[in-house]
């Protein structure tokens, strides 16, 4: 198949130059660190909110770490400043390598590094101060916003201009899904962020109830789609084949996959608004082409599954193939529960309760944050030119930490979530409402504490995991410099 | 390299693939469909709280139990018509108006402190939904929130209706320590709030800016240069947490529901 010679043209490419590719580097190197080290920050500021909830008194009286303030930091956190290190690290990476050719701009790339550092400072500062815009996954003041803005497409454009100027004949089919990544946040970013400023630090958003409902969930599920999906799809459609060693399953199935998701997954944001005001049709419509995203999802989740056919004894000894397959598994698994919550009927009963967080974190920490490892591991072997971790017994903690720590989270949500959803809607015999809303919290509390310790055990994983990449790259480096080992390209 | 010459699929997919430019353009257009067919039909059709430029909100029209329009005067607050001509005439029940100067710097210290996160102001339109907090809400009632909090999260309940249903002094005990009033509650204290004096300059700037939005502006005979100029004495000497409970104290009871009618075609 035709994918199958996109992979390998990759090491043809370089094998019949006369001089081989010297890629851009040491700015993926870095991205690669700085995702590290976020993963833990971002996951620990979770950890620290989901204690709140818990045990309030940790709110400690400290205007600066309340709720309300510090969980648009965890959000903004894990997403922006871990995911996009990822996905920085990862699209750099893999555009060199599937386009056997240097960055367009390694200079820009640099600008995108230091630009998104600087961004999540600012978020670090503004969000604890409560500069907040108040809307969901995207508190940023507007000031913030056009950084992003600005930065975001310093990495497009770089994408983009290593793919035009590519010597491989096809563009590689990760390419094609952190172009769409690039293109759909971009639109999404830019009619979302629209605010009049207020001063330096607020604005208001410009548009108004039904129609500022609308546009918010158009960004909040995208962000989910593309960002989050489209993005790690693109490093699932790369490192699953890498580092199994096996070619893309099918090609076909990998078109399907890309432009049905492409096309569809933009429909669904209104999935979020069922039975508000907004007129019935929007969330029909969402819901119906949710239910067929099911379809090229699981395609996906097919094709990077049966990527390993023939493979699959790898599991047994390759723990970085662990996360990769785990997180295939939890793709296909949120791919599907998101389209049936999705349904008016399910809606009714899971909106506004904890199910729909625990569908969240099924989604970000067992299919991104898996996947992500894998990729980071697998990178952090290549970029410093070493065959083993530091610790390979402690990749497989990470992993079993990992998916148990995110089995736990999920697992307490759904009960919590379904539990309150039917507590709300009881009535009794005499036909009242058989519960007050209290009662309904107070019901809450060991399932948040469980879904604390669910969350700590991913943290303490990640903490492993950045102790683990740390001490492989001290390794190498000394070894470099003592001239051990030969610097690679 | 022969094999590059190869089409594994269609001529189509394959000359995407090739080119760049192509394929930018293609990608362009499918994520583009989606959010145009959803978000650009809700600025134009009937029922979504939107201002026509002639007043109409685009052909709305809530009908009474025997059929007949209800007027939109009497779901949106028009001083023209109205009998109370402005906000401090205003009656709970003329209608949906924008916020006063307390209630709109509560809203930004509600923003702020990401109040959203917890607490829904959206009410379904459930039985369970009704009992609990009132009438459902419609398109009208946040037509001015810029930006809107319906929230997405009941870790708290819904504040759609919350306006009136306690005394100012409870909820003053309950913002200040929550667990004094509710023991089960998780909300944080925010005694601190009573400390914070009103942010006077945002307030009044955030009016202003209010009356220049492309979509759903608070009209300039409501917020007039008099009123906007006279919100400073207003907000003298007011803490966040005053302003707090204006903002919660006003919510939900603008609109006069009529027992029966659907409010949702």
């Amino acid at each position: 198949m035709c994918i199958v010679n996109l992979l390998e043209e990759e090491t043809t490419v370089e094998a019949t130059q006369a001089t081989p590719v010297k890629y851009d580097m040491e700015v993926v190197r870095w991205f690669t660190i700085a995702a590290a080290i976020y993963a833990v920050v971002g996951t620990l500021v979770g950890v620290i909110v989901a204690s709140e909830l818990a045990w309030p008194f940790l709110n400690l009286d400290i205007p600066y770490i309340t709720f309300g303030r510090l969980r648009p930091l965890h959000t903004n956190a894990v997403i922006f400043a871990f995911g996009g290190c990822v996905l920085f690290a990862t699209g750099f990476y893999m555009v060199q390598r599937t386009c056997a050719k240097k960055l367009w701009s390694n200079g820009l790339a640099w600008f995108t590094f230091a630009g998104w550092n600087l961004i999540i400072v600012c978020a670090v500062l503004a969000l604890p101060l409560g500069f907040s815009s108040g809307k969901e996954y995207a508190e940023l003041p507007w000031i913030v916003d056009l950084m992003i803005a600005v930065v975001w497409l310093s990495f497009g454009l770089n994408h983009i201009m290593t793919v035009a100027i590519r010597k491989t004949s096809h563009i590689y089919v990760s390419n094609w899904f952190t172009m769409s990544m690039i293109v759909m946040i971009t639109y999404l970013h830019v009619v979302n962020s629209m605010a009049i400023p207020v001063s330096l630090t607020n604005g208001l958003s410009m548009y108004a109830g039904v129609q500022d409902a609308m546009v918010q969930w158009w960004w909040g599920h995208n962000a989910v789609g593309f960002y989050l999906t489209a993005g790690f799809l693109a490093i699932m459609y790369y490192f699953v084949p890498k580092q199994s060693g096996r070619p893309v399953f099918s090609y076909r199935l990998s078109v399907l996959h890309f432009w049905a998701l492409t096309f569809g997954y933009v429909w669904l944001g209104s999935h979020h608004l069922q039975y508000t005001a907004l007129p019935d049709w929007t969330g029909s419509l969402g819901a119906a082409v949710s239910m067929a995203m099911i379809i090229p999802s699981w395609g996906g989740a097919m094709n990077g599954m049966m990527t390993l056919s023939g493979a699959w004894d790898k599991l047994r000894t390759d723990y970085i193939l662990r996360f990769l397959v785990v997180a295939l598994a939890f793709y296909a698994m949120s791919t599907f529960e998101g389209p049936v919550m999705s349904l008016k009927s399910v809606n009714a009963l899971s909106h506004y309760t904890d199910w729909t967080v625990g569908h969240v974190h099924s989604g970000a920490l067992g299919w991104t944050a898996m996947v992500a490892y894998g990729a980071l591991y697998h990178m952090v072997k290549k970029l410093w030119g070493v065959d083993k971790m530091y610790s390979e017994s402690l990749v497989n903690v990470h992993f079993w930490m990992a998916t148990i720590g995110t089995v736990i989270y999920v697992v307490a949500l759904w009960v919590s979530g379904i539990m309150q959803g039917l507590m709300w809607r009881d009535y009794d015999e005499y036909g009242t409402l058989t519960y007050t809303f209290v009662e309904s919290v107070s019901a809450m509390h060991p399932y948040y504490v469980m879904r604390m310790v669910g969350g700590l055990i991913f943290t303490i994983g990640a903490a492993i995991a950045l102790f683990n990449i740390v001490m492989t790259v001290s390794q190498a480096s000394a070894k470099r410099a003592s001239g051990a080992v030969p610097a690679k390209a | 390299m022969s094999d590059h010459d190869k089409i594994y699929s269609t001529k189509f997919q394959d000359a995407v693939e090739r080119k760049t430019v192509l394929m930018f353009v293609m990608i362009a257009l499918a994520v583009a469909v989606g959010g145009i067919v959803e978000i650009v039909p809700l600025f134009y059709v009937p029922n979504t709280a939107v201002v026509g430029g002639d007043g109409t909100y685009n052909n709305t029209a809530h009908k009474d139990t025997a059929g007949n329009t209800i007027s939109m005067d009497k779901i949106v607050w028009n001083p023209a018509t109205s009998a109370h001509k402005t906000l401090d005439e205003w009656q709970p029940g003329d209608g949906v108006r924008p916020l006063k100067p307390l209630e709109l710097a509560g809203r930004l210290v509600y923003q702020r402190e990401g109040c959203y996160l917890c607490h829904s102001q959206h009410i379904r339109p459930f039985r369970d939904e009704k009992d609990r907090y009132g009438h459902y809400s419609i398109a009208e009632e946040s037509m001015y929130d810029h930006p809107f909090q319906w929230g997405s999260k009941r870790t708290g309940p819904d504040l759609a209706r919350v306006g009136a249903k306690y005394s100012d002094e409870w909820q003053r005990r309950h913002l200040k320590y929550p667990r004094d009033v509710v023991p089960e509650s998780v909300m944080p204290n925010y005694f601190w709030l009573e400390s914070s004096a009103v942010n006077v300059t945002e307030t009044v700037q955030s009016m202003k800016v209010l009356t220049m939005m492309p979509f759903n502006p608070v009209p300039k005979t409501i917020y007039t240069d008099d009123y906007i100029n006279g919100a400073a004495a207003q907000l003298d000497g007011k803490t966040d947490m005053d302003a707090l409970i204006a903002y919660l104290q006003g919510l939900g009871n603008h609109i006069k529901f009529e027992e029966g009618v659907n409010y949702r075609d």
